[in-house]
């Protein structure tokens, strides 16, 4: 991983690494409530591919760290049993990569039992999954996989942009009471930043977070284009420019009004997204926004994968996830 | 173990009598236009339902499938709400939500009636699981045909309720046909084996029951109850039976052999169960009765108002 931005922690908040955070939330969650357990592959004796459940199998035993066996259908199908019945599992799936194995599960029932019910039961379940390139892992261990539920009502979706993203979306959807699948990226499972631990009140639901305030472009991003695009910002500083940049943070809800808000003062628009463009989170706000509010200045940009897919092959890898260079050009054109 | 009261068995026979009626009655309302989209009927398979729910207590959860009519009634669903979620209206038992395929009553520990084949199987596993995490005297009952037992979610839900010691039963419906494919043409077995068999692959136990013979489907239930609250795993149990109409409902069911379905008519459950408790004569009566009871629920249900895009948005999410 390049550029390793370390951020000073404010008063209060400890610098932790972002998988780091992941493991805090789960420890936090799990100690504020005993109904809430944990089901994956090798989480338990052995504390997580990702090291994120380090230590919990430990702390919590047996009861409530479950090692699974390779059947991400199976199990994500037993977490909705589960809360139907009383308890909150959270439910790891290793790559994001590895949620289609698990589409009827996630997609087609835990969205849809309730409704079907007429409001009678209710799922909190959460997936999360790590998904993301950079690691050289090839074409099956590298999507996001952030939009890929969108199209299922009835499911709310997360994405963690920081070590506190990380943390406080993952604590409150855990405390919420509809299925949520929360997305890291493993890129930045290393990085480090400020995290101040609290109860499960400090990400709400729906809320983008402004993590750069700016006058001339509004950059949306999620996972780790926030961290490219921050890096983008801080070159486009020296040419004049000045970003403001928006950890989406919830695909669904989507915080349109945040969006809106900053655009109406900026004017642009750059979106940057570690997916296709077509189908994606990305769209949707270029939609919406389209379809309401004032006009843009100039026409919004998408910064994108390509349409090919992702090798392992390190110069065709780094050309399909967008760079903070491919984010200031975009920038730039979006301002000229 | 020992056979339930006179009484009990007495319940069982109106059950199965009330099951037969309400699903002739769907037929019928079908017929008159007041069933969107179709139903998959059950009868002939309510001593599957009757026997398998008698061995319940009040705390146990049930999975049902879109086929489950026969569940919710024998579970003691209310009529009118049953005939109205049927037929989409807000007073039906799941605001008109769920419709034929998906009427419970979570009240009655119905958690869910998945429409997607197997689906429902790794739920059951996880209830299972809460109930055995909990050290609850409870079970999680869980239906599903011949044809769920080709599906991943079977075989990964198996492995892991035996694994865990789910505190669960599972029961395979075995109607002798998925939609309108026998199910020795879609099922890799032994010769002769039964479906049920393949529980042995995971080190369950597992039995075959007469599914036309309520007692004996309770007292499989039973003993695989007691089993899965002892901790001692789930059981995987096969019940024979027959479904009398077609998979769905303009299915005539012409794939299947001349005499078969009379054949398995000669082994009618409601006609076993009334003959093993000396009450054969009392069926006429009974139906007379239960037929009034269907038909006034019927009509009431049918002047339910429809819901609303307001409710439907309203139950999507909890708060
Ligand atoms: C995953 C899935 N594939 C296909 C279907 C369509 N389908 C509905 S019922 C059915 C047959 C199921 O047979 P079985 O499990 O034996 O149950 P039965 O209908 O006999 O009660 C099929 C293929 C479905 N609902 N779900
Ligand atoms: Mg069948």
């Amino acid at each position: 991983m390049s550029s390793q931005t370390e951020s000073p922690a404010p008063g209060g908040a400890e610098v932790v690494t972002y998988r780091e955070a992941i493991r805090l939330a789960l420890d936090d969650a799990m100690a504020a409530d005993e109904t809430v357990l944990l089901l994956g592959e090798d989480i338990a004796k052995a504390g997580g591919p990702f090291k994120t459940t380090a230590g919990l199998y430990e702390k919590y035993g047996v009861d409530r760290v479950f090692d699974t066996p390779i059947a991400e259908n199976g199990f994500c199908g037993i977490a909705l049993g589960m809360a139907l019945t009383g308890l909150r599992p959270v439910v790891e799936i290793m790559f994001s990569d590895f949620l289609p194995t698990a589409f009827d599960a996630i997609a087609m029932e835990l969205p849809r039992w309730r409704f079907m019910s007429g409001g009678q039961t209710s799922a909190p379940v959460t997936v999360r999954a790590s998904g993301g390139g950079g690691g050289r892992f090839g074409a099956q261990t590298s999507s996001t996989g952030e939009s890929w539920f969108l199209q299922f009502y009835g499911l709310k979706v997360a994405v963690a942009g920081s070590p506190q993203g990380a943390y406080g979306l993952l604590r409150a959807a855990i405390a919420h009471n509809n299925p949520v699948v929360v997305f890291d990226h493993k890129a930045m499972h290393l990085r480090k930043g400020p995290l101040v631990r609290g109860d499960d009140r400090l990400a709400d639901i729906g809320k983008a977070v402004v993590v750069r305030s700016g006058s001339d472009v509004t950059i949306v991003a999620s996972l780790l284009m926030v961290n490219r695009s921050l890096e983008a910002a801080e070159a486009l500083a020296g040419e004049g420019i000045d970003v403001e940049v928006i950890d989406i943070s919830w695909l669904r809800p989507l915080d349109m009004a945040t969006v809106a808000a900053s655009v109406e003062r900026t004017g642009r628009l750059v979106i940057a997204e570690e997916q296709y463009h077509d189908g994606g989170w990305g769209a949707s706000i270029i939609s919406r926004l389209a379809t309401a509010a004032a006009p843009l200045a100039s026409p919004p940009v998408a910064v994108s994968m390509p349409e090919i897919l992702i090798s392992h092959s390190p110069p065709l890898e780094d050309a399909m996830i967008p760079s903070a260079e491919r984010i200031a050009e975009a920038v730039r054109s979006a301002c000229r | 173990m020992t056979a339930p009261p006179p009484e009990v068995l007495r319940s069982w026979l109106e059950k199965m009598i009330l099951i037969r009626l309400a699903e002739d009655k769907v037929m019928e309302i079908y017929m008159q236009g007041l069933v969107p989209g179709t139903v998959h009927l059950c009868q002939g398979q309510e001593a599957a339902s009757v026997g398998a729910i008698g061995a319940l207590t009040a705390d146990d959860w049930l999975l049902c499938t879109y086929r489950g009519h026969h569940h919710a009634l024998a579970r003691g669903m209310d009529l009118e709400a049953f005939f109205a979620e049927i037929m989409g209206r807000d007073t039906g038992a799941c605001g008109g939500m769920g419709g034929s395929s998906y009427v419970i009553d979570a009240s009655l520990g119905m958690i869910g009636s998945p429409a997607i084949i197997g689906a429902g199987i790794p739920v059951a596993t996880g209830a299972g699981m809460t109930a055995r995490l909990r050290g609850e005297d409870r079970i999680a009952m869980c239906f599903f045909g011949d044809g769920a037992c080709n599906i991943g979610a079977f075989h990964e839900a198996l492995n892991m309720a035996q694994l865990w010691r789910s505190q669960a039963v599972f029961l395979i419906e075995n109607n002798q046909y998925g939609e309108y494919t026998p199910f020795r043409d879609s099922t890799a077995l032994p010769p002769e084996a039964p479906i049920a068999h393949r529980a042995s692959a995971y080190g369950m136990a597992h039995t075959v029951t007469d599914g036309q013979d309520a007692m004996a489907v309770h007292e499989v239930v039973a003993r695989a109850r007691a089993q899965a609250v002892a901790g001692d795993g789930p059981t995987l149990i096969e019940a024979q039976t027959y479904r009398y109409r077609g998979h769905s409902r303009t299915d005539p069911g012409t794939y299947r052999p001349p005499g078969e379905l009379d054949a398995w008519k000669e082994r009618d459950p409601i006609g076993i169960l009334a003959e093993r408790i000396d009450a054969s004569e009392a069926v006429e009566e009974i139906r007379a009765r239960l037929q009034d009871e269907v038909d006034e629920a019927a009509e009431r249900a049918a002047e339910g108002p429809w819901p609303s895009l307001d409710q439907a948005r309203g139950y999507v999410f909890a708060d």
